[in-house]
């Protein structure tokens, strides 16, 4: 059986394959270590100064705006995580986002189960139908989709008028990572399953979604991060209360923006979702990633 | 489109009867399968598509019917835009940015990353956490750090005895462009660096080794293997910035909304403001088609120079 190429092979630590070589060529230089202490610094500092300014008062911010919590106050904290809209914010997120991840994961899974697995004309026409999706970004067609979803279809300011376009355009690249992976199954998985007395649909609901559950993952990770993040189809049709976690934070910033210090904690507040996301799915969305361009 | 179920393939030859009904039912499951996917595709992505198309060529205020047919007159409306005309170069110079400085950047950490060394894990790490965060937050978070004189950033330079400019970093002219460059290489750095270190695992270790039985340096090393080999990771990396930075908006919304005086517009930005703001529908319908003839080309133009090698290569 071979690995379909779009997926690296999961869990697999990265650096267990690398111990032990180059050691000839390794560390022990004081200036390399110099270096990534500068390189770490860059990449947390801004990261930091907001989580710290969080737990300073505007006015230590505005005597020292990079210093360090003195005394540290709990209260900028404290009013981000008791404002409600903090919490409808993050709601309306983890709605749509788990709305994305369900529909792209399904409707991809079932789409390209066929396309991996069944013989029949006009196949790799359909299928290109879906790789030619992954040209058109979701920008090219924020306009059309801003006018189909509030006037057409009435669904502005709703979890599914966000939800389901992002899903569809999330659709092609969840078909092509999920194609390879079905197609690589064994045909003497499904002969063994056939002989059984399974049909094709009890081959699909019994065999392969156990066995493509790590392609799904992948996929629904991939999907639920751009929902979380998105920025722009949510600025077109979503107000009030309905707004997601990116939109409410530009919000607040700029609403508020005389209060750094209660920016600066709504902010860290409101990346921690993202980042405890991304240290529970570090190896799959890093193996995604890789698995991704590499293929 | 494509009808989904046409005439199955197998079981073309079997007996009438049964190999009829059992093609109807191949192609029954297959009509199953893949109409959710595909309804959804063809309403929320091929509609609109079609729609901007069409929008394209008529003068529309958003709302009545589509009567006022123009032609070609918003095109030329949009290309002779000095805004726009600003936004293409804008955002021209983002992609060529983003790649002249990730690159070797990219490269130099991922290389330093890829030595022995204590508390390597923790850096990896550490290095993709502004990937991570969304675009709109690290936006928030550094609009306040390039605050004029009150900021962090201002701060720290006026510790070494330098000024910015009086309106900020983003509020001046000349400089909001580069900022904005600067801050998405911040945030977009994790990738290529992740990529790279990836692409120097799969690099054998022989090959080092015979180097270093010849008396190569660390440096003759890099130069002379790693960077040759690792050459289809990076034209690959290169291609993905690319089309990145030809959709960029969130940051610039964030940060700039385009100004100060459209000095950082981007073609996304230029279309958003168009169709939400002044509600000029054909132009933005316009925009968005010339913009993705312009991917398109770039797309198709980096893949027939770039990466046709590659793939040849690979052998698939």
């Amino acid at each position: 059986m071979t690995t379909p190429t779009v997926l690296a092979p999961p869990a697999e630590p990265a650096t267990g394959r690398q111990r032990g070589r180059r050691d000839a060529y390794s560390g022990g230089n004081p200036l390399v270590y110099v270096l990534a202490l500068v390189i770490a610094a860059a990449s947390l500092g801004p990261v930091l100064i907001a989580v710290l300014g969080g737990f300073r008062t505007n006015a230590q911010l505005a005597q020292n705006p990079g210093g360090w919590p003195d005394p540290w106050v709990l209260f900028n904290y404290r009013d981000a995580f008791t404002n409600p809209a903090f919490w409808q914010f993050t709601g309306n997120s983890l709605a749509i986002g788990a709305i994305t991840t369900v529909v792209v994961v399904v409707f991809g899974m079932m789409a390209a189960y066929p396309l991996a697995r069944y013989r029949f004309r006009g196949r790799e026409a359909l299928f290109t139908v879906f790789v030619a999706g992954l040209l058109f970004p979701a920008t090219v067609a924020a306009i059309p989709l801003f006018i189909l979803v509030s006037q057409n279809m009435g669904l502005s300011n709703t979890w599914w008028g966000i939800a389901l376009p992002q899903a569809a355009f999330t659709l092609p690249l969840s078909v092509v990572i999920l194609r390879p992976f079905i197609a690589a199954l064994p045909n003497e998985l499904e002969d063994a399953a056939m002989v059984d007395g399974s049909s094709r649909i009890g081959f699909f609901w019994r065999i392969v979604i156990p066995l493509c559950w790590p392609a799904m993952v992948t996929v629904g990770v991939v999907a639920f991060v751009q929902s979380w993040h998105a920025y722009l189809l949510p600025l077109l049709l979503l107000q009030g209360d309905m707004r997601t976690l990116p939109l409410g934070v530009a919000d607040y910033s700029s609403e508020y923006s005389a209060d750094i210090a209660g920016v600066f904690a709504f902010t860290s507040l409101s990346m921690l979702p993202a980042l405890v996301l991304f240290l529970v799915f570090q190896k799959r969305i890093v193996g995604g990633l890789q698995g991704a361009v590499k293929g | 489109m494509k009808p989904p179920a046409e005439p199955p393939l197998t079981g073309a030859t079997t007996r009438k009867g049964r190999g009829s009904r059992r093609d109807w039912r191949k192609a029954a499951e297959i009509l199953f399968f893949v109409t959710p996917a595909l309804a959804l595709f063809a309403l929320f992505v091929i509609v609109p598509v079609l729609t901007a198309v069409q929008m394209s060529v008529y003068r529309w205020r958003g709302f009545g019917p589509l009567e006022d047919f123009v032609g070609f007159r918003n095109y030329a409306s949009v290309l002779t835009n000095d805004v726009f005309q600003g936004a293409v170069g804008h955002t021209m110079t983002i992609v060529v940015g983003s790649i002249l400085l990730q690159l070797p950047l990219g490269l130099g950490i991922a290389l330093l990353l890829n030595r022995k060394m204590k508390g390597q894990g923790l850096l990896r790490t550490i290095v993709f956490v502004p990937f991570v965060l969304s675009e709109v937050i690290a936006g928030v978070i550094w609009f306040q750090l390039l605050q004029p004189r009150y900021g962090v950033i201002d701060t720290l330079l006026e510790a070494v005895g330098l000024t910015g400019p009086p309106q900020g970093w983003l509020g001046d002219r000349d400089f909001a462009l580069w900022t904005i460059l600067i801050v998405l290489t911040w945030k977009y750095l994790g990738l290529p660096i992740l990529l790279f270190l990836a692409g120097l695992q799969s690099i054998s270790e022989e090959l080092y080794e015979a180097a270093q039985l010849d008396g190569a340096t660390w440096w003759q090393t890099q130069r002379k293997i790693t960077i040759p080999l690792l050459g289809p990771t990076m034209r690959t990396w290169a291609f993905l910035s690319m089309i990145g930075s030809l959709q960029l908006f969130d940051m610039v919304w964030v940060l700039t909304r385009g100004g100060p005086a459209n000095s950082t517009t981007t073609m996304v930005t230029f279309l958003v403001n168009q169709g939400t703001e002044r509600g000029n529908y054909g132009i933005a319908g316009a925009a968005s088609v010339i913009l993705f003839v312009i991917a398109l080309v770039m797309a198709i133009t980096y893949q027939r120079i770039f990466l046709r090698r590659d793939t040849k290569e690979a052998g698939r």
